[in-house]
């Protein structure tokens, strides 16, 4: 894990103390909210329907127990004892007092945390694999790229003030479990004759016009990835539309010169920005590499007792092997049935910070599908590591399945909401809570947004249900065949919408029309991508 | 008006003309640019500008400050202002872009300017500023 040396611990602190300054002059009606909004904005904090929403970054999301417990700590005594884990690996408290908020990011900066650029059109949190370290089938580890681009992003004073907000994930496998390629920028570490760089994606993205980013450069070495990023985004910055809020994604951009011209504008910034010498020397990666250091492993490689059956449905669904014999993957999953996706109270917080640093090597990550990753688990502690989740109702064993529900907060708190998306998940939890219909089902990875904004990924769900408004009702649209993984696609809308309970009544006869067609062992979504839409269309329309 | 300035040369008395009539013409030696002026237009003719203006109509057009980086690291020294919808908070970002002036629209208060001026003094990034980034400094 990376640690702070003075120089990053003298940033945060810095804007914890700009950050108070701007609050009370703000208290003390020294400036608008008008002109607050942007200042606050720029640091996390938004007005909600109820209150103020802060969000804090989770940088890649990987965390040790120390910060964990302040997660909690923050939730008890500054929030009402829970907070809410995001589709961008961040948490979210909803119930936050604009007079205690310096003092909250005060205390999150002890533990090298902070809410820098969690929201407003600047450069946002870097997002990675939350397998990254533990997965066999990563080139190398992702977070050491994703640590240098945070350090480089973090009040970057040319791209401060973009035509909008900007996203970039880093992975280093083949399997994309970050939905990469759904990025403002997705960079993939592959090797070419043995020298690490990165495939560089450009325009992805999900809101009103989803698009999946083109490959804009195979190969960038590490020693010019800040420059060649750099010249992406001042081609953005400079020509990325600021006439329509809608249309200001650089996806846009890239999309209506066309991936051809946005390479070659790119390339030729690059050509000059790589004279100005802003690439830090190999050296710096190397620094930053040393912390992500794979942990002394050396438990031996013993199966786990699987005699009691909860525990082997379990073991099968969440948990992932390792990249070293004798450990696995853990997946947490907050999908309990009937559940908010994503939330968790300060004591599961706690419960899952003592595990990590029990068992975990003290390491923690945060899924962008809203759940938790204990990345480094000995095989021999499975067990009681899978009894100390039960006892905190954290064992639901429904990792990838119709019930691990991505859900934004929708009309429930989000001031942008058309609909609400909270009780369409928890009623469609509950229509599959059988556990053995879920397996049976498989993989389904199903998503909700409660509006056109795409928080909940529906254009990357296998089945996504959008939220809208219609004359004053809510309406759930359906779509079927996303995916924000290697295979990554757009859904489609299948036809007309639906009202809350005809939607959870269309994904069950969804279900059983993929059950009755498939072949070996094919997913919804490889059904689906078979045999087209029609079928479907007719159970749920006919 | 500019309200604050930091230069010792002589402030340029002449006005400064649009970039198509800079272009056009001329031998004006203080140009103004839109967020949407090409800023490498001016790259031929630099040695001869004594003042560049870039415009903020809004503060959220972040445009400007690509424009002044380019112009620094063209090589442009003369006096770089920033006018128009420049907020207290965004002042240390154009610092650090190369603007040496600043003439917002509504007046700001010196002190908060100050504050928001000494409030970091450490930077990840290089940039058009005399800021030794941080990698710098751990990697001498």
């Amino acid at each position: 894990m990376y640690k702070y040396d003075h120089f990053d611990q003298s940033i945060v602190d810095a804007r914890v103390a700009e950050f108070r300054d701007q609050v009370n002059r703000r208290i003390a009606g020294e400036i608008t909210e008008d002109q607050f909004k942007p200042l606050r904005l720029m640091n996390g904090l938004y007005l909600q329907l109820h209150a103020y929403m802060l969000r804090v970054a989770i940088p890649y999301g990987t965390l040790d127990s120390r910060q964990m417990r302040m997660l909690a700590h923050i939730a008890r005594k500054y929030d009402r004892d829970y907070g809410h884990f995001t589709t961008r690996q961040n948490i979210q408290y909803n119930w936050i007092k604009l007079e205690e908020c310096a003092d909250l990011l005060e205390e999150l900066a002890t533990v090298e945390m902070h809410a820098i650029q969690t929201s407003g059109n600047c450069i946002r949190n870097i997002s990675s694999d939350q397998y990254a370290g533990a997965a066999a089938d990563e080139v190398a580890d992702p977070r050491p790229w994703a640590e240098l681009l945070r350090q480089w992003s973090t009040f970057h004073p040319e791209f401060s003030y973009l035509p909008r907000k900007f996203k970039i994930a880093v992975i280093a496998s083949p399997e994309d479990r970050a939905a990469m390629r759904l990025h403002d920028i997705g960079l993939e570490l592959v090797r070419q004759n043995g020298e690490l760089g990165a495939r560089v994606f450009v325009g992805g993205g999900m809101g009103r016009t989803p698009m999946i980013a083109p490959e804009i450069n195979p190969f960038v070495k590490a020693d010019d990835l800040l420059s060649y990023i750099e010249a992406c985004l001042r081609v953005y910055n400079r020509y990325g539309r600021r006439d329509n809020i809608y249309k200001a994604r650089i996806k846009i951009l890239v999309h209506e010169i066309g991936a051809d011209e946005y390479r070659r504008q790119v390339a030729e910034e690059f050509a000059h920005v790589k004279t100005l010498g802003i690439d830090p020397p190999l050296a710096e990666l190397e620094r930053i590499s040393a912390f992500f250091a794979p942990p002394a492993f050396d438990a031996a490689d013993v199966e786990p007792d699987r005699s009691d059956p909860d525990f082997a449905v379990w073991l099968d669904q969440n948990v992932k092997p390792h990249k070293q014999a004798g450990y696995a993957i853990v997946n947490i999953s907050l999908k309990p049935i009937g559940g908010i996706p994503g939330d968790a109270t300060s004591a599961q917080i706690d419960v899952m910070a003592d595990l990590a640093e029990q068992y975990g090597f003290d390491e923690l990550r945060v899924t962008h599908a809203q759940n938790i990753v204990l990345p480094h688990v000995a095989k021999r502690d499975l067990h009681a590591v899978w009894q100390a989740l039960r006892e905190a109702e954290l064992a639901d064993a429904n990792l990838d399945l119709i019930s691990d529900i991505i859900a934004c907060p929708g009309l429930d708190y989000c001031s942008l909401a058309n609909a609400r998306s909270i009780p369409v998940a928890q009623k469609i939890a509950t229509r599959f809570a059988d556990m053995d219909r879920q397996r049976d089902l498989g993989e389904l990875k199903l998503k909700i947004s409660g509006c056109i904004n795409a928080c909940g990924h529906h254009h990357a769900g296998h089945i996504g249900i959008l939220g809208v408004d219609r004359k004053g009702v809510e309406n759930y649209q359906l779509t079927f065949g996303g995916s924000g993984a290697e295979d990554v696609s757009i859904g489609k809308i299948i036809g007309p919408g639906f009202d809350e309970d005809g939607v959870v009544d269309a994904v069950e006869k969804a279900t059983e029309v993929y059950k009755t067609l498939r072949e070996g062992d094919e997913r919804f979504i490889d059904t689906y991508r078979r045999v087209g839409l029609e079928p479907f269309k007719e159970a749920i329309y006919g | 008006m500019v309200e604050f300035r930091y230069r010792t040369d002589e402030v340029t008395e002449q006005p400064s003309v649009t970039l198509d009539a800079f272009l056009d013409q001329s031998n004006a030696t203080a140009v103004r640019l839109e967020p949407d002026d090409d800023a490498r237009a001016l790259i031929p003719f630099l040695d001869r500008l004594t003042l560049i203006e870039v415009a903020f109509p809004k503060y959220r057009d972040g445009r400007g400050y690509s424009s002044a980086r380019i112009l620094r690291e063209a090589g442009y020294t003369g006096e770089l202002r920033a006018q128009g919808d420049v907020l207290v908070d965004q002042i240390a970002f154009m610092r650090r872009c190369g603007f040496d002036s600043f003439a917002p629209e509504a007046s700001l208060n010196p002190e908060a300017v100050a504050r928001a001026l000494s409030t970091y003094d450490q930077f990840y990034q290089k940039a058009a500023d005399a800021a030794v980034p941080v990698w710098k400094l751990r990697h001498g």
